[in-house]
């Protein structure tokens, strides 16, 4: 790499806005790709000043999202909706937002659309590389570390994403949270984006070690279902993933939609079934 | 949405704060006489205010005159409402839909200030009212018997609450027409 990073963090501070002076206008990615940054005072405030009014508008595609994932007996589960919404409007109702980084690695997408697909291919083109001059796969924590040093060069430069990086490695399942700020945290149980809150109630009130793939495969599912009817900007599809051993492998893809009149007609079947009292 | 001597009005039953959904079973519009409706979008306390508010007016209104109200009256009554708190005014854009005393459809939508916007096909207020628009202008056919009448609005309102984030979770559609109000729900996505 040609180009001294701190230079490119040095543009954000320090820096008057009467100086004319700018930094490096690209960052290396690789071999063959850079990544251009606006060749002017401060590079971070570019979009935000140049787009007034209208930032909402460009930069918000994909905000909603409900995103979960947790550790338990058997390895790891990925669940998320797939609603890619622009303000109140619905872009897309068929998103994949679990990335499939490598056999063993799977990235979840909440935030801009456009920074967790990139920056997660990254990640991808990274591990490889690792692969190839260690001889051996890249441990999760690596990996996730990667991904937080790829977006802490550019960070306060308005990137968002909330991710969530998980994959098996030498020590077995492993999750990560990593965001735009810089914050990577390991973790058995999280949950991301504008639904992860009516996610959480569910997955807490369910969640056991010791769960069985099908029964945790039907408890993220019931997660992202009730974020789905809860919140307005989750929605769609329902993917599950499942992390074992052996690297990953994707469970189902359902529609919310019938899922809903699914569990409805359970429930009431349930409801009418005569009480047994002991 | 006018037919040929019938009118609908159809609206979802999503009732939330922001993003979050508080209530699937809430439809914004009320019956104010055998042959009128008012649809009330936006602000629910001020939904429920002016509901309130017009039904008392209308009893007055009957007692007075010794009959229902016009459409259009209504309309011009509720307009002028509105605009009475021109400075601090009511959160809702609202929608008059009726049938006059020749049987022909009336329907009037306006803004939180009482801008009346009357039209002779069809009239869409609410968070998705660009796309129920768009879809009203690509199925709307003039003379439309009741079915196919109910059959266009319901899908109209389908295909615009499903690009939607705020709206769904239901809908009903009601017809005047001469003969009385027919009134159907409709089954919808659930996110």
């Amino acid at each position: 790499m040609n180009i001294d990073l701190s230079e490119a963090l040095d543009t954000k501070y320090g820096r008057s806005g009467l100086s004319c002076e700018v930094g490096p206008d690209a960052v290396e990615l690789g071999e063959e790709h850079v990544l251009t940054i606006p060749n002017v005072p401060r590079p971070d405030k570019f979009l935000s000043d140049s787009f007034k009014g209208q930032e909402a508008e460009v930069l918000k595609f994909a905000h909603g999202t409900t995103t979960l994932a947790f550790v338990f007996k058997h390895g790891i589960i990925a669940a998320v909706d797939s609603r890619a919404s622009m303000g109140v409007y619905i872009g897309s109702g068929t998103v994949k937002k679990i990335i499939e980084i490598n056999p063993f690695l799977l990235g979840t997408m909440a935030g801009g659309a456009a920074d967790c697909s990139f920056w997660e291919r990254d990640l991808g083109r990274q591990c490889r590389l690792f692969e190839l001059r260690n001889k051996e796969r890249i441990s999760v924590a690596a990996a996730s570390k990667l991904l937080v040093n790829s977006v802490s060069r550019f960070r306060g430069m308005g990137l968002s994403m909330g991710t969530m990086i998980m994959g098996w490695d030498k020590t077995g399942p492993a999750l990560f949270y990593v965001d735009n700020d810089g914050t990577r945290l390991k973790g058995n149980l999280f949950s991301v984006g504008s639904g992860s809150t009516f996610a959480m109630g569910v997955l807490d009130i369910g969640y056991k070690y010791d769960l069985s793939v099908e029964e945790a495969c039907e408890l993220g599912r019931r997660s992202i279902y009730h974020a789905t009817h809860r919140d307005g900007a989750s929605g769609g599809i329902i993917n599950i993933y499942h992390v074992g051993e052996d690297g990953w492998t994707k469970i189902s893809s359902e529609d919310s939609a019938q899922k809903h009149y699914q569990y409805k007609a359970e429930s009431t079947e349930q409801a009418s079934a005569p009480m047994v009292t002991s | 949405m006018s037919g040929d001597g019938c009118v609908a009005i159809a609206s979802d039953t999503r009732l939330g704060q922001q993003y979050q959904t508080i209530a699937m079973d809430v439809p914004r519009m009320f019956k104010m006489h055998d042959r009128l409706f008012l649809g009330l979008t936006g602000l629910y306390t001020d939904t429920q205010t002016l509901y309130n508010l017009f039904k008392f007016k209308l009893s007055m209104y009957k007692m007075r005159e010794g009959r229902e109200i016009s459409p259009e009256t209504f309309a011009n009554l509720v307009s002028s409402t509105l605009y009475e708190k021109r400075f601090g005014p009511y959160f809702t854009e609202p929608i008059v839909v009726g049938l006059d005393k020749d049987n022909k459809p009336y329907l009037c939508g306006m803004d939180l200030l009482g801008a009346l916007a009357c039209e002779p096909d069809f009239v869409t207020l609410g968070t998705s009212t660009e796309m129920l628009l768009g879809a009203c202008e690509t199925f709307y056919r003039e003379n439309m018997n009741e079915d196919q009448l109910f059959e266009v609005v319901s899908q109209t309102l389908m295909m615009a609450t499903d690009r939607d984030c705020l709206s769904g979770w239901g809908g009903v559609v009601h017809i005047i027409s001469k003969e009385g109000i027919t009134t159907k729900t409709i089954k919808t996505r659930q996110d």
